[in-house]
């Protein structure tokens, strides 16, 4: 009687579980499709093709998105394989992690699975129930996504690669689904779960992209170098998906084996006891405030890092790479005074600019979310004055951008320095970027005033920042109005080197922004909490 | 002086009216009992009190200072514990402990260790894996550990056993003790009744009573159980009796205080084998209130 009323927790749990599934697949079908398109239009022909597949072979390109197959006929199925896969099957694995400890460990610690516990419901029912839901929900998005490529009617992107593509994706997500379930009887609580599953999703990455690199031995260990190794729409080899299926029931029948010895809320892993006393360090507000962020910080600074080199490593192959494409000429205006590079140089380091961003609006919205959560009642109650609250907060974040841009920047001069013949100095790259850290003001600026004035609306703030995105990321194709354009704080700084820098937009967006700051500073005094 | 000092204080929400007019009063060295059913606007009067929300109209002050304005320096000398405890998931228990406690000025590790003891919580683990008990243990821990002129409690009590509840009562009678006032708003009346020196009762955002136990004990009926030679059952008739109930002889009824004299004399000529009374509870208080209200709006 271990799997009694499973049929109903199926139910129960789907009904959970369909809005988030229908935002994961629509978002992820929706992306590979629309780029399946792109390149398509993008990369038209065989010449165009053949370029990037020569940038994609650089070592660092293959450590990030795997290797190059089918290099003598690049077709756009093989383009599509070798850039979008990867990271798609990340995401369905991160999907994965996340709805698995959602319906299992989540439950578990708020005391649901207690009460479905304490029902006519068999011991593994939950479990299995959840497992049945999330493997559906990877299935179910493969197959559209098989159904999407082979709707596109691409010549190279064919029947068989199509279904292998949406194949390999579901597989990566049964994967993940298992040994998040083992991974969750581990532990004691859903936040230590879904922490170590993506340390593990990391490790996989890693181990593959020092494998794809190194050895192919090596990949084969990762699971994300096993799934690979199918080479769709080159050679579509079936047995990694085998061994892939393979791997997801071995993880799913020792989940159950472990969940039946535990006790409920009970981890197998021995739970080290944490710190019985506060270090100094957090025995202030902005101490506080600092540690709470602590993982995330250095999460998005490892990242940025990552971003920056990652645009570094294809400096290299530019000039080549773009006196091919159109598209891309069109997208950077034509100006024959500069190089391409240098012409790409500029747009990225409004893009970057815009990267930093998250970080620095994420650590400022905290201060709602600590609203919403009426822990800011902690500190308002113990002589802590709103003033001094918000500046915290303020300052934190100010500081998180502007290194979060630092630390981008670095790593694109880092890697563009390795693979460049004539590598760009530093200090021209950091006085190109860093002039945009007043942009980024302007959004904080007006996550400020949200926050203070209209508190229910501060994430509106998202809003502002994709638009900027959109207007300068597609500003060179489409034509928007040039008052339009003007709403984004980032189109106002001087794009280095192709205009000349001046000092006045820029002081023009401090004082703005600072104005806008203290007026937040009245607003959010004179305001109620609301949680 | 008074430390807390509410007059005609009215909170609204958009078009609802959370309180209307509140008047509240503690003095110094005093426990005062908060009651009143949910929704009735306890925690919002407390959250003016506290200058996280602000009153619409009217004045809010504690130790003379304006709750709203002055929160910063009012927030040096109080103490605040909520209903509802959130803490950061990530920290320990003794991690959140000292920094409230060096929020609010200094820790003091021995009253600390020896509250920690007291109330039977384990430090080392992290605030996520506590139950809502232990939640409230770290609160009140920060709380009686930390020196501070008034204590703000709201419902500080709801996810705690029998025994903790024990202890908490005990921690607040020495802080009574040391000439400390609380305001302790509470479900539990037995809890209030132990403790609190006087009473306020809130309904749909009024203060419908005020006053010490007594005081209130004059406005509510007390409760009688006979058992006498003859039958007794004409007092049913006899005015200023409620709830007349009787069993193998044994009458038990409810008695208005204006009518108490005149109902004795009738018991006297029965033959009273047997007399016990006792003193309305708070919970007949409080009941009394609301059921006279729902008759009141059924009418």
């Amino acid at each position: 009687m271990l799997f009694h009323q499973l049929k109903f927790l199926l139910r129960f749990n789907a009904r959970q579980n369909w809005l988030s599934s229908i935002i994961w697949a629509l978002a992820i079908v929706g992306v590979t499709v629309v780029v399946a398109g792109a390149f398509v239009s993008l990369f038209g022909s065989e010449q165009e093709r053949d370029t990037m597949a020569q940038t994609l072979e650089n070592p660092a390109m293959v450590a990030m998105v795997g290797p190059v197959y089918g290099i003598d006929n690049y077709t756009t199925g093989a383009m599509m394989a070798n850039q979008m896969l990867l990271f798609t099957a990340i995401v369905l694995g991160i999907m994965s992690i996340l709805m698995i400890t959602k319906l299992t460990r989540k439950q578990e610690e708020e005391g649901k699975f207690e009460l479905i516990r304490s029902m006519p419901v068999g011991r593994l029912s939950s479990l299995s129930s959840a497992l049945i839901v999330v493997a559906l929900v990877n299935l179910i998005i493969g197959l559209i996504t098989s159904i999407g490529l082979i709707l596109i009617n691409v010549e190279s992107i064919d029947v068989e690669g199509s279904i292998m593509y949406g194949a390999v994706l579901a597989v990566t997500g049964l994967m993940f689904t298992g040994i998040t379930a083992v991974i969750t009887q581990l532990t004691e609580t859903s936040r230590g779960a879904i922490g170590l599953s993506i340390a593990v999703l990391l490790l996989a990455y890693f181990v593959r992209a020092i494998g794809d690199v190194s050895s192919e031995a090596l990949s084969l260990l990762s699971p994300l170098g096993l799934i690979l190794r199918t080479e769709v729409y080159v050679e579509n080899i079936w047995w990694p998906i085998i061994v892939s299926v393979v791997i997801a029931l071995v993880f799913t029948v020792l989940a159950f084996y472990l969940h039946n010895r535990r006790d409920l809320g009970a981890g197998l892993l021995p739970s080290k006891p944490g710190k019985k006393e506060a270090s100094k360090l957090l025995l202030s507000p902005l101490g506080l405030i600092l540690r709470l962020q602590r993982t995330q910080i250095i999460s998005w600074l490892v990242a940025m890092l990552f971003f920056g080199a990652s645009y570094g490593s294809v400096l290299g192959d530019l000039e080549s790479f773009f006196a091919d494409n159109e598209m891309f000429q069109q997208l950077l205006g034509d100006n024959s005074e500069y190089t391409m590079t240098e012409q790409f140089m500029m747009m990225l380091m409004v893009i970057l600019s815009i990267f930093a961003t998250i970080p620095m609006v994420i650590s400022f919205l905290r201060v709602r979310g600590e609203e919403k959560k009426e822990r800011n009642d902690h500190l308002l109650t113990t002589g802590i004055s709103r003033y001094k609250l918000l500046s915290y907060y303020l300052g934190v974040s100010v500081v998180i951008g502007a290194v979060s841009l630092f630390i981008a920047l670095y790593g694109l001069w880092a890697a563009g320095a390795a693979v460049m013949d004539d590598p760009i100095p530093l200090e021209n790259i950091l006085k190109a970027g860093m002039s945009y850290v007043p942009a980024m003001l302007i959004v904080l600026a007006l996550a400020n005033l949200l926050f203070a004035f209209l508190p229910k609306w501060t994430s509106l703030v998202w809003a502002y920042l994709v638009f900027s995105f959109f207007t300068v990321y597609l500003g060179g194709m489409i034509d928007i109005p040039e008052w339009l354009a003007n709403i984004s704080s980032f189109n106002h700084i001087p794009q280095i080197p192709v205009e000349a820098f001046t000092w006045t937009p820029l002081v023009v967006l401090l004082v703005i922004g600072l104005v806008a700051l203290i007026a937040s500073q009245f607003g959010y005094r004179n305001r109620d909490e609301i949680g | 002086m008074n430390m807390i000092e509410v007059k005609g204080v009215t909170k609204k929400f958009g078009k609802f009216t959370a309180l209307n007019g509140i008047d509240l009063e503690v003095k110094k060295g005093e426990v005062y009992g908060f009651i009143g059913p949910n929704g009735a606007g306890k925690s919002t009067t407390i959250r003016v009190l506290l200058g996280i929300i602000q009153a619409t109209s009217g004045t809010a002050k504690i130790f003379g200072m304006d709750a709203w304005k002055d929160a910063v320096e009012i927030h040096r000398k109080v103490v605040y514990v909520p209903g509802d405890v959130h803490l950061w998931e990530n920290l320990t228990g003794g991690e959140i402990i000292d920094t409230f406690l060096k929020l609010r000025g200094g820790i003091n590790k021995t009253k600390r260790d020896a509250l920690i003891e007291r109330f039977q919580l384990d430090p080392r683990k992290k605030a996520g894996t506590y139950s809502k008990g232990n939640r409230q243990k770290v609160a009140l821990i920060a709380a009686f550990a930390s020196e501070a002129d008034l204590f703000i409690l709201d419902e500080p009590t709801s996810g705690l056993d029998p025994l903790m509840e024990n202890i908490f009562q005990q921690c607040v009678e020495e802080v009574k003790y040391e000439g400390k006032s609380v305001l302790l708003s509470s479900h539990i009346l037995s809890e209030v009744e132990k403790l609190c020196d006087r009473v306020g009762i809130i309904r749909q955002g009024e203060m419908i009573e005020t006053g010490t136990l007594d005081e209130l004990r004059h406005l509510t009926r007390t409760n009688i159980v006979i058992e006498t030679e003859k039958s007794a059952a004409t007092l049913s008739e006899q005015s200023g009796i409620h709830q007349f109930t009787e069993e193998d002889g044994v009458y038990s009824f409810q008695v208005d205080p204006e009518n108490l004299s005149s109902v004795m004399l009738k018991v006297g000529e029965l033959g009273v084998k047997r007399i016990e009374s006792t003193p309305p509870t708070l919970e007949d208080l409080f009941m009394r209130h609301y059921e006279t209200d729902s008759v009141a709006e059924k009418g």
